[in-house]
This record gives C-alpha cells, sequence and structure tokens, in this order.
C-alpha cells in the first residue's frame, strides 16, 4: 500500500436495514486483505457498524469515508439529520431516543457512541442541532 | 465444546453451515440486543438470540463470533441465511427458550464472557 492510503466512500440511506452493515462488512474484508492484526480489526469493524448503524437509524443519511493507510485507519461518519442537542447525555452508556421499533431490531440499547469511543485510539464528535452530526475516529494499526 | 457437542445438546437443526460443525466453542452470549453484543462480547464466542434479522449475522460478522443459534423455535429467512453463508457463519435453531438454551450449555462447563474489564464471577462457579 502506497503512503498516501486507500480512500474508501460509502452512501448511507435513512432505514436502509437491508444495506446496513454493507459499508463495515467490506471494510472489514480490505483490511484483512491489508494484513492489519484481528485485534484491530474487530473494534474498527465494531466501531463502524454501530457508527453505520446510527446513521441509518438517528439521521437522514449520509456517508462513512474511510482513509486506511499503513499506520492507521480513519473513518469518518457525516450525516444530515436532527443532530444530538445534548452530546454529554447522548455518550452516556443506556441513554437512546431511539423508538420502539428500532428496538425490536436489537439497536437503540444506548451504547453505540460509548462503545464506539471504547474502541477507538482517537474519538472526536459534532453535532449542529436541525443540520448534522459528524464523527471521527482513528485507530492505531 | 465442539459446535456439533451443542447441536446434540440443544436437539438443534443446522440451518447452514453443516460443515463447520468441528468448530471450538469456548464461550457464549445470550442477547436480544445487537448493541449489548457489539459492546460486551470477545472473539470466538457463540451467540443464542431470539432476534433473526439481518442485523443479528452483521453483528457476529464485526464482534469474530464463530456460531449463531435461534432459540424458541424462530428461523431466519433466506436472506438472512444467504448473507450467514457469505461471511461464512453457521446457524442452528432450537426450539429452547433463550434461558434454557444458555442453562443447558452453562450445565456442560461453558461460560460467558466478563462484560467488563476487571469483573470477575465468584469463586465457587
Amino acid at each position: 500500500m502506497s503512503e498516501q492510503g486507500v480512500n474508501l466512500e460509502f452512501t448511507l440511506a435513512k432505514y436502509d436495514f437491508d444495506g446496513a452493515g454493507q459499508a463495515s462488512s467490506k471494510l472489514k474484508r480490505l483490511l484483512q486483505q491489508i494484513g492489519v492484526r484481528p485485534e484491530v480489526i474487530r473494534r474498527i469493524a465494531v466501531s463502524a457498524y454501530e457508527a453505520e448503524m446510527n446513521v441509518i437509524i438517528h439521521s437522514q443519511g449520509g456517508k462513512m469515508l474511510a482513509v486506511i493507510t499503513p499506520g492507521q485507519t480513519v473513518l469518518e461518519f457525516v450525516d444530515s439529520g436532527p443532530g444530538i442537542a445534548d452530546i454529554e447525555k447522548a455518550m452516556t452508556e443506556g441513554y437512546s431516543t431511539a423508538p420502539d421499533h428500532i428496538r425490536e431490531k436489537g439497536f437503540g440499547a444506548g451504547m453505540g457512541l460509548p462503545n464506539m469511543k471504547r474502541c477507538a485510539d482517537q474519538f472526536d464528535i459534532s453535532s449542529t442541532v436541525g443540520t448534522g452530526t459528524r464523527i471521527k475516529m482513528s485507530f492505531n494499526h | 465444546m465442539k459446535l456439533a457437542d451443542i447441536r446434540d445438546l440443544l436437539r438443534a437443526e443446522v440451518i447452514s453451515g453443516g460443515d463447520r460443525l468441528d468448530i471450538e466453542i469456548r464461550s457464549c452470549c445470550g442477547a436480544d440486543l445487537m448493541s449489548d453484543v457489539l459492546a460486551f462480547t470477545k472473539e470466538q464466542t457463540m451467540l443464542l438470540t431470539g432476534l433473526t434479522s439481518p442485523q443479528v449475522v452483521r453483528t457476529a460478522e464485526m464482534s469474530d463470533l464463530v456460531a449463531i443459534v435461534f432459540v424458541r423455535g424462530k428461523r431466519p429467512g433466506q436472506p438472512v441465511i444467504e448473507l450467514a453463508g457469505e461471511v461464512g457463519i453457521p446457524l442452528l435453531a432450537t426450539e429452547y427458550p433463550l434461558f434454557e438454551a444458555c442453562g443447558i450449555i452453562y450445565q456442560h462447563g461453558i461460560r460467558g464472557t466478563a462484560p467488563r474489564e476487571g469483573w470477575q464471577r465468584a469463586e465457587n462457579e
């Protein structure tokens, strides 16, 4: 792999539960081909999937961007949607605004954002109410 | 314990991945909340669940889980079976409810994974 790395971009659509996870799955396979350590790939894949589900569940749609260089993977999720009014609250385990039909699918337990933060080596979140949310995560290989 | 032993203990039907019954199961997790599975399980774990959505297979794929057992007689649809085939995760189905299925496996020596770092079971377990 070159020093510039590999760039990936995926479009994520609102309530696309059939397609949910495809972006994370492709990312995981690529990281396996590159030969990143399985323990690191697991943290990246889990975080990517959590973030992917969040965009699908809570926003009007968005994008997942991945930049993979020899030393690290950087993921960025950008969505258009309601945004998060209280980020500190959203980062609390168990806090969720997901409706019942999402919980019936096994999500919306309020574990997603804390889990991403725990898995990533660097985690940044910013949000504007009425505009959308941006999450950036870095993982050292 | 092999996956084939789990099949026998739970009188389970093998839905797909019948060629992988010799994989070793070291720990298990029973959950219908995929958020919790993503947050708390370790790799090489088998999942028992009553959910049959594609997200169950995706969760297993991302978390490096090794097999899925559907409980309470639930069966996934064809798209879920195909997805599991693509990602190489065997699927089983048992009539036992989640609590009993977990109990039977636990009784035979399989344990869960510690939900949080530093947490330990009581010594007499």
